[in-house]
């Protein structure tokens, strides 16, 4: 296996993009990344896409095909692969980008992620959301993917007397990060007693709990390490991939306050890496629900279980704590465009790493590490990037 | 919602609980399944039916209030995790209590609602909600 | 052989609405309406409910009760209903599957206004007693509704029971039924139709009176029984003052119909009404007690029962289902327009795709 770097990023705005199409994005993003990395077009091997539901939003299947074709790889028949993993699409086609690049198939690729969540009405797009879920088991009773996720709160406060207001905090964070970053769907700080006020969704989560519909494309180059340096002075070494899966009903876990996927899959990329979790200075999680990022940050090593809530409390994760986590705005301030989110987590780390960040920089940057989450935790990939 | 045959099939199982034990290391499954998650190949031929008897308590719950459009007429209503007597866990909703009295712990029972319908001309669907067990007589 | 009922079960919705709530919306004296009709409430059901959840929950409330008895058995079972969801595909094969019978079973769905679950009973009398089948299951469940503003809608409630039907280890012996039946047209509802007609007070003397005492009377004359020969009687019931007036006409004292008669507390639950009544009573009846129960449907017809409670039901385990009185005493009162939200009387938006 070789070493790959990312030698191109590129990412559009995060939000209701009532102006740009499906294909519109896509192309915005992937030319982004092309010329950040100052390809040519015939240079790239293959063309990976992330996608949950283009079928349902748009009634588009195939969307590797298009994007090839819309961007001009199509002309070189170049070969194009959709991944779907429900909110894991990015990210498992950042790692399967990653996997041809390593086992040397491919130089170089082009991995993107894309959603148009907004040309359908909010209640078919959360219905579409909720297929990331059991549809005939979980959802057909009506359990919708907030409900879900309030049943995985409620047990957490129930089994480490996590409470509500720690919960609602990383929303607060997350909110303080977004103003900071000129993509992000939302750039408004948010205080904690409005998260707390704001309607519920599913108990105890409500409107501030949960990650906005948004549309929104991000994309990166990658590149096999010994031909990075052609093209950038900071090509940014991927130290390890990995993923795994769980099951799909939540009610068939032994255990919902952990993602036990989340769990391997760190273990798993900590090894290949040769790191663990003190070695890591910035994280981008998956933050689609608030409780989502308190699971994560225990899961990947990061916090004793139970202790999560209190380290948001804390500050532990914000910007200047231990560990600055979803310093982007996280899926609830930077947006969650479902099947761009992994790989736009990767677009952050790349940019921290490289110390452009700007207002949201992490001083002294040197390992990040990426989860992506697909439904209530059946499918999980953790990268762990760094700068060489 | 769901179209007739796939929502059909699963009717053993909405209805009755119908299940499956494994013979061979005594875990039970709900849906039924073919293979059995621990003991994979040796559980072959060794999957026996059987239905859960209905009860059990609740493993977790919350209160939706942004329903989907089936469940509009419902809301805000109460959905739980409910860990049967058998050992599985499944997801449904709590009917006949209030929200403010749903607790972790409680004993509840199976009983068979209706969860939708295709449209006003389409076919209605049923399967079960859990009901908190009450004193009898 | 002794054809009888081997179970009974019931159900009823817990919410209920006052006449009083209704005529406050409808501008009128719902304290007179509720005098004037004897009910104090009625039982509205679920968005969630409707004939196929009742008579399923009431079918296995029975099964629950007699735990020996395998439902493959069952070789027939009827619902009768005026509220049956589907007006083509029948709510019995889906209540059939629910309490787990065979395939090897006839199944279809009965409609006689109020005396649908009667009717269906008489049908599993006669293919119990002719041997064609071990046991059949009838049962009379409604979730009727009245228009808004009508007097019907003071009544109209939802409710059902069901009733094992066999010729082993019966807890009560059916001795006879007989019917009385001609087309009077009363009270009915047109295909398409949202909400019944009525011919007002025509409902009354022509109509309940003249088939619930002709029905009574032929029992009387073939079994050569009067009122007295009885401990209990339960008969239809569309509000609380009818059964107490054709009570009195028979021979019949308030005492003989109390337990029987719970339109005062659930309104009138139509197919459920006779069947509920008649569950009330074997809730609480002692071996060698005598039932008489006449059903009435409008349209029109009434169908009465000579019924013997047996020492069998020393040994029947009753609890092991809620009794009709657990039903009736758990409620939840709710307005007019949470009731009309319920009943689907609110015009919702249709569904963009």
């Amino acid at each position: 296996m070789r070493d790959v770097a990312v030698i191109g990023i590129g990412d559009t705005k995060f939000g209701e993009l009532w102006d740009l199409s499906f294909r519109d994005i896509g192309i915005q993003a992937g030319l982004a990344a092309v010329e950040d990395a100052k390809l040519v077009a015939e240079e790239i091997d293959a063309l990976y896409v992330g996608n949950m539901s283009a079928g349902r939003f748009i009634d588009q299947e195939h969307v590797a095909a298009l994007i090839a074709d819309y961007s001009g790889l199509a002309r070189d028949n170049t070969p194009a692969t959709r991944i779907e993993a429900a909110g894991a699409s990015g990210g498992l086609a950042l790692r399967e980008g990653y996997l041809a690049v390593a086992s040397g198939m491919h130089d170089i690729v082009v991995v993107g992620g894309a959603e148009k969540m907004t040309d359908v009405g909010d209640v078919l797009a959360t219905e579409i959301q909720s297929s990331a879920a059991d549809q005939q088991w979980e959802v057909v009773f009506g359990a919708t993917f907030p409900a879900l996720h309030a049943m995985i709160a409620r047990r957490h406060m129930h089994e480490y007397g996590t409470t509500r207001e720690q919960i609602a905090q990383v929303a607060v964070k997350n909110h303080r990060h977004g103003a900071l970053n000129p993509k992000a769907q939302f750039q408004r700080e948010i205080e904690l007693a409005s998260v707390l006020k704001a309607p519920p969704v599913a108990e105890p989560l409500g409107v501030f709990d949960c990650a906005p519909f948004s549309d929104g494309a991000a994309a990166v180059v990658l590149c096999s390490m010994e031909k990075a340096r052609r093209y950038t002075d900071a090509p940014i070494r991927i130290a390890a991939s990995a993923q795994a899966s769980d099951t799909l009903a939540l009610h068939t876990r032994q255990d919902i306050t952990s993602f036990r996927a989340t769990q391997v899959a760190a273990r798993e990329a900590f090894k290949r890496a040769r790191k663990e979790p003190k070695d890591v200075q910035l994280a981008e999680v998956h933050d689609n629900f608030t409780i989502s990022e308190i699971l994560a940050i225990e899961d990947l090593g990061f916090f004793p279980k139970g202790q999560g809530g209190r380290a948001t409390m804390e500050g532990e994760t914000a910007l200047g704590g231990k560990l600055a986590v979803n310093t982007s705005g996280g899926l609830k301030a930077r947006g969650d465009p479902i099947g761009a989110t992994g790989v736009a987590q990767i677009v952050e780390l790349v940019q921290q790493l490289r110390g452009t960040a700007g207002k949201r920089q992490v001083p002294g940057a040197k390992v990040g590490m990426a989860q992506n989450v697909g439904g209530t935790g059946a499918t999980v990939v953790v990268t762990i990037l760094e700068v060489v | 919602m769901m179209v007739t045959a796939r929502f059909w099939r699963e009717n053993p199982s909405r209805y009755n609980l119908a299940a499956k034990r494994c013979n061979n290391c005594g875990k039970v499954f709900f849906p039924p399944r073919a293979v059995c998650s621990v003991c994979h190949r040796k559980s072959l031929g060794k999957m026996e039916c059987i239905h859960l008897k209905g009860e059990g308590e609740v493993y977790s719950f919350t209160v939706v209030h942004e329903a989907p459009s089936h469940f509009e007429m419902l809301k805000p209503y109460v959905v739980v995790m409910v860990k049967m007597d058998e050992g599985v866990m499944l997801t449904s909703q709590l009917i006949d209590v209030g929200a403010k009295d749903v607790r972790i712990g409680m004993r509840v029972r199976a009983t068979l609602r209706r969860l939708g319908e295709d449209g006003p001309a389409g076919v209605i669907y049923y399967g079960y909600k859990f009901a908190p067990v009450r004193q009898e007589g | 052989m002794e054809v009888g009922i081997v179970s009974y079960g019931a159900y009823v919705p817990r919410y209920r609405i006052t006449p009083q709530e209704i005529g406050r919306v409808w501008g009128s004296d719902g304290e007179a309406m509720s005098k004037g009709l004897m009910i104090y409430s009625k039982s509205v059901p679920s968005p969630d409910e409707d004939v196929i959840t009742i008579a399923v929950e009431a079918a296995r409330n029975m099964m629950r009760r007699v735990p020996e008895i395998d439902p493959k058995d069952i070789g027939a079972l009827y619902t009768g209903s005026e509220s049956h969801p589907y007006a083509v595909k029948p709510s019995g094969t889906i209540v059939a599957e629910a309490i787990g019978c065979s395939p090897n079973m006839t199944v279809a769905d009965y409609e006689f206004a109020c005396k649908a679950g009667t009717a269906a009973i008489q049908n599993c009398m006669g293919l119990v007693g002719a041997g064609m089948v071990k046991y059949a299951v009838a049962i009379g469940a409604d979730t009727s509704q009245g228009a808004p503003g009508d007097p019907l809608e003071y009544s109209a409630s939802a409710g059902g029971a069901a009733f094992l039907i066999g010729a082993k280890d019966v807890i009560a012996t059916i001795n006879h039924t007989a019917s009385f039946t001609t087309d009077t047209p009363d009270f009915w509802r047109r295909e398409g139709q949202d909400y019944p007609s009525h011919g007002g007070r025509f409902t009354g003397e022509p109509a309940y009176f003249k088939h619930v005492t002709s029905g009574a009377k032929l029992v009387f004359k073939n079994m050569g029984s009067q009122a007295s020969d009885y401990q209990y009687a339960v008969f239809h019931q569309p509000n609380g003052k009818f059964p107490q007036r054709v009570a009195k006409m028979l021979g019949f004292t308030d005492k003989q119909i109390e337990v029987g008669l719970l339109t005062p507390q659930i309104g009138n639950t139509y197919s459920g009404a006779v069947p509920l009544g008649l569950s009330a009573v074997l809730d609480v009846a002692e071996p060698g007690e005598r039932i008489f129960v006449v059903a009435y449907g409008s349209g029109a017809g009434s169908d009465g029962f000579d019924i013997t409670v047996t020492d069998n039901i020393k040994r029947f385990n009753r609890l092991a289902a809620p009794l009709v009185s657990h039903y009736v005493n758990d409620r939840v009162v709710i307005d007019y327009a949470t009731y009309a939200k319920f009943r689907g009387k609110i015009r919702v938006k249709e569904e963009v795709a």
